[in-house]
């Protein structure tokens, strides 16, 4: 693996090695056992200028299932996961725009797949273009690697909604707007309605909407800031296990990087069902307004 | 014109869309986003003159402009002008696709056009259902836009 030694302004954090910075890229890019991923919102992004020698990771087409509501099955990540130069040892760092937001997400997948050495760049697309450094429209050329079908493990990062239901009296973050918590909208501001038929929150838990977590510039914020922030003020405090949702689990990707990566929480979990599944399920425990609620007695 | 028919130019640019595989269908969009051509003076800077597109998940504006000069005192013909970040090159290309497919059109044939022209251009598999749908938003604003216009001269006349 590639060493981060000589890196050590994120030394405060409590998986350091989890994160990179613009200069590290610029400068391990063309390393042979690295591979750089940018994972976007907005798909066309890549093609319209990115780090040299990056390559396009695609949510939607490659991490998707085309028909189930899941990620794609073990042989489908293992060939994407070829076809992009990737070994089951490549030191993957992602990136991408909006605070890292579908960069965590895709970082998570990996996770999942139990790729062992994945890091963010701090900071993502903004910062590397806020720096003034160079872009190009140029697709590297990548060689192809071999790599492993390994199993998904669906339990250790990845909640479903039975597990949900089995964790009530544990702390959950809902990391979604204040009005999407509250009930008074089931979307985004700015966002298409997705078709949620119930306004409101998982009963108990508690409203840290994600970006809380980034700086302006797109980098996470100190160590003492999420602490305050996610261990004080959500009261997260000391807690064992932690389940972190949204709408479709993307922006909770982020949250769930920062407990688990940054504050070093041992056992995080991301619902990825969120709240459209959440708020479309019948006879599901909901809770609207600013209170987190009661567990119910199930 | 039945409500199943696109206009010419329209028409063309759809063709273009099927007549290449998927991944060339993203590249294809994202030459239409190039091709937005910059606002102008007049909105440049003015977006509170033009109208948001709300349903997109990126700040889009939208000003339609209808030319009654000549023969088009009745029909007039449409100019859309859009305003997209260079940040969201997908909302830019689907501008780009409608700017360009309605320039010039009589308003008669632009209220026309069929309400799935975002599924004709086949990106369903390259995009997610949401991106789909803030196209057909866009189409259904300028409609709007376009109707409201129209309504407004005739009060005008009356």
């Amino acid at each position: 693996m590639t060493s981060t030694t000589e890196n050590t302004e994120f030394s405060e954090y409590a998986h350091p090695e989890k994160l990179v910075s613009t200069q590290w890229v610029a400068d391990h890019i063309g390393d042979e056992n690295v591979v750089v991923l940018e994972s976007n919102e907005d798909t066309l992004l890549y093609s319209t200028g990115h780090i040299p020698g990056a390559i396009k990771i695609d949510w939607h087409t490659e991490l998707n299932d085309p028909v189930t509501r899941d990620f794609v099955g073990p042989e489908a990540f293992a060939e994407m996961a070829a076809s992009k130069g990737i070994g089951p040892d490549t030191t993957v760092v992602f990136y991408g725009d909006k605070s890292n937001w579908w960069a965590a997400y895709a970082l998570w997948v990996f996770t999942l797949y139990g790729h062992r050495d994945t890091r963010l760049m701090n900071g993502g697309r903004d910062k590397w273009i806020a720096e003034g450094r160079e872009q190009t429209r140029e697709v590297p050329q990548v060689h192809r690697a071999e790599y492993p079908v390994t199993q998904r493990d669906d339990t250790t990062e990845r909640a479903s909604r039975e597990d949900v239901l089995g964790h009530f009296g544990k702390p959950l973050v809902d990391v979604r707007s204040p009005q999407e918590y509250t009930g008074e909208t089931t979307h985004m501001a700015g966002y298409p309605q997705e078709g949620t038929l119930r306004g409101g929150h998982i009963p108990t838990a508690a409203s840290v909407p994600w970006a809380k977590a980034a700086n302006e510039d797109g980098t996470f914020k100190s160590r003492a800031e999420l602490e305050a922030l996610y261990r004080d003020e959500a009261g997260l405090g000391d807690a064992d296990e932690v389940i972190a949702y949204c709408r479709i689990g993307e922006r909770s990707s982020h949250t769930w990087f920062v407990l688990k990566h940054l504050l070093g929480y041992q056992n995080v979990r991301n619902y990825d069902g969120s709240w459209t599944e959440w708020g479309n399920a019948v006879r599901l425990p909901i809770a609207v307004g600013e209170e987190p609620g009661e567990a119910p007695a199930l | 014109m039945t409500t199943s028919e696109l206009p010419a130019s329209l028409a063309e640019i759809v063709e273009d869309f099927q007549s290449v595989p998927d991944p060339q269908r993203l590249e294809l969009l994202l030459e239409f986003s190039d091709e937005l051509p910059d606002l102008p003076e007049r909105y440049d800077g003015h977006a509170e003159e033009m109208e948001q597109v709300i349903e997109c998940q990126t700040p889009l504006f939208l000003a339609v402009e209808l030319d009654r000069s000549g023969d088009h005192s009745a029909d007039p013909l449409v100019q859309l002008y859009v305003a997209a970040p260079a940040e969201a090159p997908t909302s830019r290309g689907f501008a780009s696709v409608l700017q360009q497919g309605v320039a010039g059109l009589p308003a008669s044939t632009v209220l026309e056009v069929p309400e799935d022209l975002a599924s004709r251009l086949g990106l369903a598999k390259a995009l997610t259902p949401l991106r789909l749908r803030g196209m057909s938003a866009l189409l259904g604003r300028l409609k709007r836009n376009v109707r409201e216009q129209l309504a407004e001269s005739t009060g005008d006349q009356a």
